[in-house]
């Protein structure tokens, strides 16, 4: 560190005082504000039953309906405009309804060049069979990568708001061992169950999840599927058996390394201006497993992404740690 | 094969029908039963007899194909996976319920065998 002012005028600088603020080596309070102890707010009993009384008398006052001329004329008043505002209400959406063109006619401007290019142009541009996912993944992608976050930060604000630190909950009981008392733990006849079903259902959610640009499926449905899968181990084999392979540190390098792939996928069109200059890769043969382009890529980052927020919801709200 | 046909439409329909009659059922036994474990039975019967009926006329009707095979996995699917989730529901009503006694009895092997041995 070399200074060309001395440490005299350093002092008074605002460099000085920010990099003070970064190290937290100074406290903003101490010789600024009077600070004192808390004190326990402590009031008799003949105060907080006067003050009882009182608000019953108010609360009797208010409510009399025969003296008080204030709250029934209120209340008529109420009525009538409630009345008058669902009126209100109504007269305008059907005149608004009114004014839209009628269905299935051929100028309607639903009927516009956009969606005629998506069916006519989808299969050459994005060279996926399932028109719908070339639109969702290729044309319009940021909205996909845009629900993506959008599960992203729910599973953070229920992260926020259920995650306990402690091991321990008020009463002094081991969380791991009061985890639902009721749970089904060992159960035999689910325990079968599960060994049978799980790996067809996670079998079959891979193949939603990479059979999206071929036919129905795709990201969002793949995902719910594994999910689905892993909340039905978990409750048949517990937490043991689940925590061998998918923790929280797990989940999180899962989802921002699923999300920034989607990213870095997708931002050339940022670079090209949202221009769809021809892409480097190539779009191979329709209907082939590996084709059309980023599409399977982006699936496959959209199906992380979901199947593990569907398990960390779960066991956010059976346990809220893991 | 016009004759073949028909037949296999009309077991197919019948299949179907009968699912349907089963499913009636089902809604009947859910609304008028008054405790959990017996609507619970009412409906099993609907998650296993009558969806089995009905996608085993489908499958009649469909003949063998791809797709039929697809509606036997989703009845072999919902055959395991139904009768487990009404096993787990039973359990747990039957752990949480504070006033059983009011509805059934619950007898131990022991007790069975001893009734058994008196008679």
């Amino acid at each position: 560190m070399s200074r060309k002012i001395p440490d005299s005028e350093y002092e008074k600088t605002l460099s000085f005082r920010l990099k003070r603020w970064l190290d937290g080596t100074k406290d903003a309070f101490v010789d600024t504000v009077e600070m004192q102890e808390q004190k326990e707010f402590v009031e008799d009993d003949t105060t907080v039953i006067n003050r009882e009384i009182e608000r019953q008398q108010r609360l009797y006052r208010l409510y009399d309906h025969a003296n008080n001329w204030g709250i029934s004329g209120f209340e008529k008043l109420y009525r009538i405009f409630c009345v008058c505002f669902c009126i209100f209400l109504v007269v305008m959406l059907l005149i608004s309804v009114s004014y839209l063109p009628s269905y299935g006619q051929p100028e309607n401007p639903v009927n516009n060049e956009v969606s005629q290019r998506y069916i006519e142009n989808g299969l050459q541009e994005t060279g996926a069979v399932n028109i719908v996912t070339g639109m969702i993944l290729d044309y319009r992608a940021f909205d996909t990568l845009g629900e993506s976050h959008v599960l992203f930060i729910a599973t953070c604000t229920v992260l926020i708001l259920l995650r306990k630190d402690k091991k321990k909950d008020e009463w002094g009981n081991d969380i791991e061992e009061s985890d639902r008392i009721y749970e089904p733990k060992n159960d035999v006849i689910l325990q079968t169950a599960a060994r049978v079903l799980v790996p067809p259902i996670i079998i079959f959610g891979i193949y939603v999840i990479l059979g999206g640009h071929i036919g129905p499926g795709g990201g969002f449905s793949g995902g719910a599927i594994i999910g689905a899968g892993l909340i039905l181990y978990l409750n048949a084999f517990g937490f043991e058996k689940t925590e061998r392979f998918f923790t929280g540190k797990t989940y999180k390098v899962m989802s921002v390394c699923a999300l920034g792939c989607y990213c870095l996928a997708k931002s050339y069109s940022f670079y090209t201006g949202a221009n769809h200059i021809e892409s480097i890769i190539p779009l191979g043969t329709p209907g082939a497993i590996l084709s059309s382009g980023l599409i399977l890529i982006l699936n496959i980052c959209v199906g992380i992404v979901v199947g593990g927020t569907m398990y960390t919801f779960y066991v956010m709200f059976r346990k809220g740690d893991y | 094969m016009e004759i073949i046909e028909w037949i296999r439409f009309i077991i197919g329909a019948v299949f179907i029908l009968c699912g349907l009659l089963i499913f009636m059922i089902e809604m009947v036994g859910i609304f008028r039963f008054k405790y959990v474990l017996n609507r619970m039975h009412a409906a099993a019967m609907g998650d296993t007899l009558g969806i089995g009926c009905s996608l085993i006329g489908l499958i009649i009707i469909s003949g063998l194909n791809f797709t039929s095979l697809k509606l036997f996995c989703i009845i072999i699917f919902l055959w395991f996976s139904s009768p487990t989730s009404s096993h787990l529901i039973t359990r747990l009503e039957v752990a949480t319920d504070g006033e059983r006694e009011s509805h059934y009895s619950i007898i131990t092997l022991e007790e069975l065998e001893s009734e058994k041995e008196k008679s």
